[in-house]
Order: C-alpha cells, then sequence, then structure tokens
C-alpha cells in the first residue's frame, strides 16, 4: 500500500490485514503502562489541515507517537498557507523537509489524490471535501468487528445526511468490500444521486445499497445503525424543513433504539448534536460504541502508519 | 501584383476525382482538372480535403486583460494551424468587451496579427453583472460590427431582461448566445450532477439547470421573433428542446463544443482539474445524443468554447481550478474522431458544422462559401488519413490545458488560407 485516499481502492484483503494490524496493536498495547513502539523511530508525518477537528487529528498524532514517529501539526490558520500558498507549494515543501508521510485534510473533494499526484510521500487521506475519510471507516469496521464478530452477511443502516457526508462514502464502499449489507436511511434530499446502484457485483450476486426513508421499518433488521452529523449549515440550505421534523424523521430517540435488535451496535463518527441526531440517553446506552470508536480509531492509524511506512520494507 | 497560387490535386468537399485550383487576387479564379499553373506559385494538394476554412463561434482569447494564458496573437496562431478562418473573441475579457471601444479593440488587434478575421462578441448586460442592458446598438454600429451578443460564463438569468436583450438585438439584426445555466441550481456546483460526481463527492450540476433555461428562452425568442444562439449544448435534454423548438419556426440555433462530442464525466476519477470545464464533462448517453443531433442538424454546428487557463489555475485541487480547455488546435480532429470515423457525418457534412452554418449564424459573410469560381479563396486543406499526438506544450497557445493530452487523434490540418493567402501550412504559422 502507497497511499491511503479511498476505501474504494481497498481490497478485502488489505483491508482485513489494517484490520488485523489495528486488533493486535490493540492487543499489544492493553495494560500496558507505557504505551510506545519503537516501530517507526526516524519516520516523520506531517499531519496538514485545512479544515479543524479534534478528534482525527488528535488521533493521528497520537498515533504516530505510540509508534515513536515524529509528529509534526500543522494548520491551514497560522502557517504560509494563510498568505495564499497552494496545496501542491505547500505539499511540496513539506515532502523536500523530508515528511515521510503526510496526512491531510482538505475542503475540496479530492485533495489527497492531488497531493498523491504532486509528492513522492506516503498520501493519507483524513477526509476530503464530501468525498472520503477512509480511516473513519476502518475504525468504524474495527469497532463492528469487535461488538458483532464479523461484518460479512450483517446489515448496517446509515441515517441522514449521506449527500454531504465523506464518513458515509467510506463506510459504504468498505462494509460492502468486508461483505456487510448497507441501507440508506435519509430524506431524499439528502441522498446522492444514484445511490441505490453503488455496490459490487461478485460471482454473478450484486450487494447492493438499499435506500429507505422509513427509519422505524429499518431498525428491526439492523445490526449496527450508523448516524451521520447533521452540518448545521444543510439546516439553512433547505434540504429539510427544519431541526425538530429531521429529529422526528431521523433522530435515534429511546423509542427508536427499543425497535433494534438486542445486539445492534449504534455508532456516530462526532461531533454528536445530542437531542437532535441522538437522544442525551441514547448515546451514553451501553448499545453505543461511540468511546469505542474514538479508542479503536488509534489503533486503525497505527495499522495505517505502519503498513505505509513500515510494513513494505519488511516484506523488501 | 502577387503572383497567383496555384493548388494542384485537390478533392473539394473530400469527394469526386482531384481538381487544381488557381487562386488569384483572394478568389477562386479557376476550377478543374488540370490546370494551367504557368506563372502561379504552387502547392501540391496530393489529394487533400479542401474545406471552405473553419469559423469559430465560441472562443475566449483572453485579451484584453489575461495576456499571460492568451493572446490575439497566439489564439489566431492556434485557430489558423487547427484551420479556422474566423474566431468569435467571448466578450469576458478585462475589460469586459461591454463598449464600442473594447470591441474595436479587439477587431483591430485581430485585424494587425491578420491570421484568422477575429470578431469580437459583445457582452449582453455591462460588466457581465446581468443587471442592465451593455450598449448593444453602439457595438453594432462600431468598425467591429458587432452581431453576436453573449455573457458567457455567465448566464443571463434574469428572464425580464433576457426578453428585452432579445427584442433589443431583433432590431439590429443581432442574435443573443445564451451561456445556459440557472445559477440557482448550479451554486457550487463541480461536476455534472450524476453518479460518477456522486461518488466522488462533487457537487452536481444538473441537467436541468441547462435544459430549463433552453426552454425558457426558446419562448421567449418565439413572443419576440428573435433570434437565439444556445452556448455549448451539452445534454440529451437540450437537443429534446431544441428539437421541439425548431419544429414551430422558433429562430433558435445551438453549438456543441468538441469536448462534449468525445469525452464524459468518467474522465473525473483522479480529479485532475484539465478535464473540468463548464458546462461539465456529460454521460456517453448525453455524448451520443449530441453527436445525432448534430448530424441532424437539429444541433447546428461545433464551437470550441476554446479556454486557455494558467498552469497554476489548473495544477491545483479541483474545487479551486477553473473551469475550461484549450480547443482551436484540436477542434477538426476531435470532430473527425467523434463524427467522421463512426460514419455520422462525411466532408460535406463538416463543412456544414463547422464552417457553413456558424458563418452563417455569426454573419461572416465572407467566410462559409461554396468552393466555386469566383468565391473567396478562404480554405483549410486536410489530411484525412494523417494521425497527431496532441502535446499541450506544442499547441501555440500560451497555455497548455488540454484534455486531449497524449491522445492520437485522427486528420490533419495541411493548409490554411485566408482570402488566398497561406496562414499556416505544414503546422507552421505563415506570417
Amino acid at each position: 500500500m502507497r497511499h491511503l485516499l479511498s476505501t474504494t481502492d481497498l481490497q478485502r484483503e488489505t483491508a482485513t490485514a489494517l484490520l488485523d494490524t489495528a486488533e493486535a496493536l490493540k492487543q499489544a498495547l492493553l495494560g500496558r503502562e507505557v504505551r510506545k513502539l519503537p516501530t517507526l523511530r526516524g519516520r516523520t508525518v506531517v499531519t496538514l489541515f485545512y479544515e479543524s477537528s479534534t478528534r482525527t487529528r488528535a488521533s493521528f498524532e497520537v498515533a504516530g507517537k505510540w509508534m515513536s514517529a515524529d509528529v509534526v501539526n500543522i494548520s491551514a490558520a497560522g502557517s504560509s498557507v494563510a498568505k495564499g500558498e497552494s496545496l501542491r507549494d505547500t505539499a511540496l515543501t513539506l515532502a523536500a523537509m523530508g515528511a515521510d508521510c503526510i496526512v491531510i485534510r482538505h475542503p475540496a473533494s479530492g485533495a489527497a489524490h492531488r497531493l498523491a499526484s504532486w509528492v513522492p510521500t506516503h498520501v493519507v487521506n483524513a477526509g476530503d471535501g464530501t468525498h472520503q475519510h477512509p480511516t473513519q471507516a476502518l475504525l468504524d469496521a474495527a469497532t463492528l468487528r469487535e461488538r458483532l464478530g464479523t461484518l460479512n452477511g450483517r446489515t448496517v443502516t446509515i441515517v441522514g445526511d449521506v449527500l454531504h457526508s465523506r464518513v458515509a462514502r467510506s463506510n459504504i464502499e468498505l462494509l460492502i468490500t468486508l461483505g456487510a449489507r448497507v441501507h440508506l436511511v435519509a430524506p431524499a434530499t439528502l441522498l446522492p444521486c444514484g445511490v441505490e446502484n453503488w455496490g459490487v457485483e461478485n460471482w454473478g450476486v450484486a450487494n447492493r445499497v438499499t435506500v429507505g426513508h422509513d427509519l422505524d421499518a429499518a431498525l428491526p433488521g439492523t445490526d449496527a445503525v450508523l448516524m451521520l452529523r447533521v452540518q448545521v449549515e444543510r439546516m439553512q440550505g433547505g434540504f429539510f424543513p427544519s431541526a425538530r421534523e429531521y429529529s422526528i424523521s431521523y433522530g435515534l430517540t429511546e423509542a427508536r433504539l427499543e425497535l433494534l435488535p438486542e445486539h445492534a451496535v449504534v455508532l456516530h463518527p462526532g461531533p454528536m448534536l445530542r437531542g437532535m441526531e441522538i437522544a442525551h440517553s441514547v448515546a451514553d446506552s451501553p448499545r453505543a460504541a461511540i468511546t469505542e470508536q474514538v479508542r479503536n480509531g488509534v489503533h486503525v492509524r497505527m495499522a495505517v502508519l505502519y503498513h505505509l511506512l513500515a510494513a513494505q520494507e519488511e516484506q523488501a | 501584383m502577387k503572383r497567383p497560387l496555384l493548388l494542384r490535386g485537390i478533392r473539394p468537399y473530400g469527394a469526386g476525382e482531384a481538381v487544381d485550383l488557381l487562386i488569384r487576387d483572394g478568389v477562386i479564379a479557376e476550377l478543374g482538372p488540370s490546370l494551367d499553373g504557368t506563372g502561379a506559385e504552387m502547392l501540391d494538394g496530393g489529394g487533400l480535403v479542401a474545406l471552405p476554412g473553419l469559423v469559430d463561434l465560441h472562443a475566449h482569447l483572453r485579451e484584453p486583460g489575461r495576456e499571460d494564458v492568451e493572446t490575439i496573437a497566439t489564439g489566431s496562431a492556434a485557430a489558423a494551424l487547427g484551420g479556422y478562418t474566423a474566431v468569435f473573441a467571448m466578450a469576458n475579457t478585462d475589460p469586459v468587451a461591454d463598449t464600442a471601444v473594447v470591441v474595436e479593440h479587439v477587431y483591430r488587434r485581430g485585424r494587425e496579427v491578420g491570421l484568422v478575421d477575429v470578431h469580437p462578441v459583445g457582452a449582453v448586460t455591462a460588466g457581465l453583472r446581468g443587471e442592465r442592458l451593455a450598449e448593444l446598438g453602439a457595438m453594432a454600429s462600431s468598425a467591429a460590427a458587432v452581431r453576436i451578443f453573449s455573457d458567457d460564463g455567465m448566464c443571463v438569468h434574469d428572464s425580464l431582461l433576457m426578453r428585452r436583450a432579445l427584442e433589443y438585438t431583433r432590431g439590429l439584426g443581432g442574435v443573443i448566445a445564451q451561456h445556459a445555466e440557472d445559477p440557482r441550481l448550479t451554486a457550487g456546483a463541480q461536476a455534472h450532477e450524476g453518479e460518477i460526481a456522486a461518488r466522488l463527492g462533487l457537487a452536481g450540476w444538473p441537467a436541468a439547470a441547462e435544459e430549463s433555461i433552453v426552454a425558457r428562452d426558446c419562448l421567449l425568442a418565439r413572443d419576440a421573433a428573435a433570434t437565439l444562439h444556445i452556448c455549448h449544448a451539452s445534454t440529451a435534454g437540450t437537443v429534446e428542446v431544441l428539437r421541439w423548438a425548431k419544429e414551430r419556426g422558433i429562430r433558435v440555433s445551438a453549438e456543441v463544443t468538441p469536448h462534449h462530442l468525445l469525452l464524459t464525466d468518467e474522465r473525473l476519477a483522479g480529479y485532475d482539474p484539465v478535464n473540468k470545464v463548464n458546462p461539465p464533462l456529460r454521460t456517453a448517453a448525453d455524448t451520443q445524443a449530441l453527436r445525432a443531433a448534430l448530424a441532424e442538424g437539429i444541433v447546428d454546428c461545433v464551437a470550441t468554447d476554446h479556454a486557455p487557463h494558467a498552469a497554476q489555475d489548473k495544477d491545483c485541487e479541483w474545487s479551486a481550478a477553473r473551469p475550461g480547455m484549450l480547443g482551436l488546435q484540436t477542434a477538426l480532429s476531435v470532430v473527425i474522431a467523434a463524427m467522421v470515423c463512426p460514419g455520422l457525418l462525411d466532408w460535406r457534412g463538416v463543412a456544414r458544422v463547422m464552417s457553413e452554418r456558424p458563418a452563417r449564424i455569426g454573419g461572416a459573410t465572407d467566410h462559409g462559401r461554396p468552393i466555386a469560381v469566383g468565391q473567396p479563396a478562404t480554405l483549410v486543406l486536410v489530411d484525412p488519413d494523417a494521425t497527431w499526438t496532441v502535446r499541450g506544450d506544442g499547441l501555440a497557445s500560451l497555455a497548455d490545458n488540454t484534455p486531449y493530452e497524449g491522445m492520437e487523434l485522427p486528420g490533419r490540418v495541411v493548409a490554411t488560407l485566408l482570402r488566398g493567402e497561406i496562414t499556416a501550412e505544414g503546422g507552421k504559422v505563415q506570417r
């Protein structure tokens, strides 16, 4: 693996290997007082963030540091980026300084792809516009694997603003690659064009995304429900009439939690709008795996950095 | 007194036996087999296809304002090398071509360069702001004799203003060329609204944003008894609306770009902004519908929408890139690939869609004339069997944003003649 740009590029074997590595790293670090592995000593990981982020950036930083990489954080504000430097020039500068890996978050879809075409450095997409956020999908898959044992044949219902969600795009691709069935529930205004054709066909058996607008009908047959964040600007953009109506139709309330099977898991990529997307008590219930997602995020990102920066050398 | 020029062994419209063509004083003086070339300069045609010089209704020559990416001189060179003898230069320059002063400047620069007839397009609204009409009459009666008015790049989206523009230009004998794009439906749009853009996370440019404006403007043109031209028709739905309008005798014409005939949104996968253009690359079904419409005459002509851009405006992330691609030097080859090779058009058809119809629509009376005795010797000679590989840095334009980089295309312009003068020959500008 040279870059991690999107989950579309991930073969089932690669994705499984990443999840296995994440699991192994988690076990290796379990109960340790000093959580530091020497794996990436002398390697430089740059996080280049053009959007504000708390958890993703911190998660990558922790992941790098636990593997002894030197981690440098650059924000668009307060750097030459703020003075109008182009993405390409910034990338070339960082590569010239000897960055081994650039972790980029950018508001433009495809920014990570462009970056990878300009520099010889490994590139990890930490979220590009409304396109992809592959490490989020991997950490969601890691969490679901832990809770459900496997994703093969499981049904995951994704709820909310699929149209503008890079989390949804990454998850749909990865979940289908891992053999899960994906059901989307959203108002029609928040569904991407032609989403019902997303999926794969293997040996004549199609695994395609299914789409609905009725959350109550979907929940009983669901093994996991992934609630998407609703961005404030969408609420003012006329995609749905009001936050209240959205909450009534698509919010995960206590009553709806009861509709889920006993074993079902609730995921949210955060940050959450409690009371609107998800009821306060649901977010904190034992069914919700939200803090596990965050914890697994570090291990998944360690695994990604390991596969990009260390594993290839071992193979060579 | 300039020596006569004898074109030996050419095939007008690619049909019939090769004939000789003698040019005297810029006019076709004789046409027939084995002409006596005594005292004349000779150009061996070797069975080349002769067509009337190509006419482009839609090019961005960027002068004045962005002489770093194209000038009237370099754009004219690209045009001559591409087989063009007349080019309509769009109004979205800086300053905008919305006054007689600016259009006369563009016209005179074109004359000084002398490689093609440069016809400035005048803006419909002052500053392309879509608020009030520009001085259309002053531009029409200027030395540039502007006939086509367009806010291209922007849509004249205000219905009342568009109606007034159509009515007013009827009185001037002019045409409004509309960039059909409902700005409310395309706010933030980055790519054709469809499955590919959806997967790539690029905000969609819906077909209805074009089709609804085309339909509205056809109705406005009907009521105003005015003449409307649709820039860069790009969807199958637009074709259907045009068919409806033409069947009812509405005076509407339309152009399609070479790239909308050949390229589709499947090229967007790598996010290379060289593929970013407005209107966006559409689906294969749209491409097929546009080809059929061009062959049938529902879409009248091919226009390049030649749009040079600086490297820094393309070598960036997709959403930051400017829309547009080079077209003048590749248009004929792309039309051969998309229309002639599959058997949708013969050479007479190519003459129709790339010379005769656009000359008529733009009122370039000197162009798109028959290849016949007494007519201006404004011609292009094409080697239909040659192929060439496109290299952006080998094109005459200052910019190199061609989407055909590395592609091998059929057909090669051997020579271009403007009123008997060779403007380009063997891939070199003759001036």
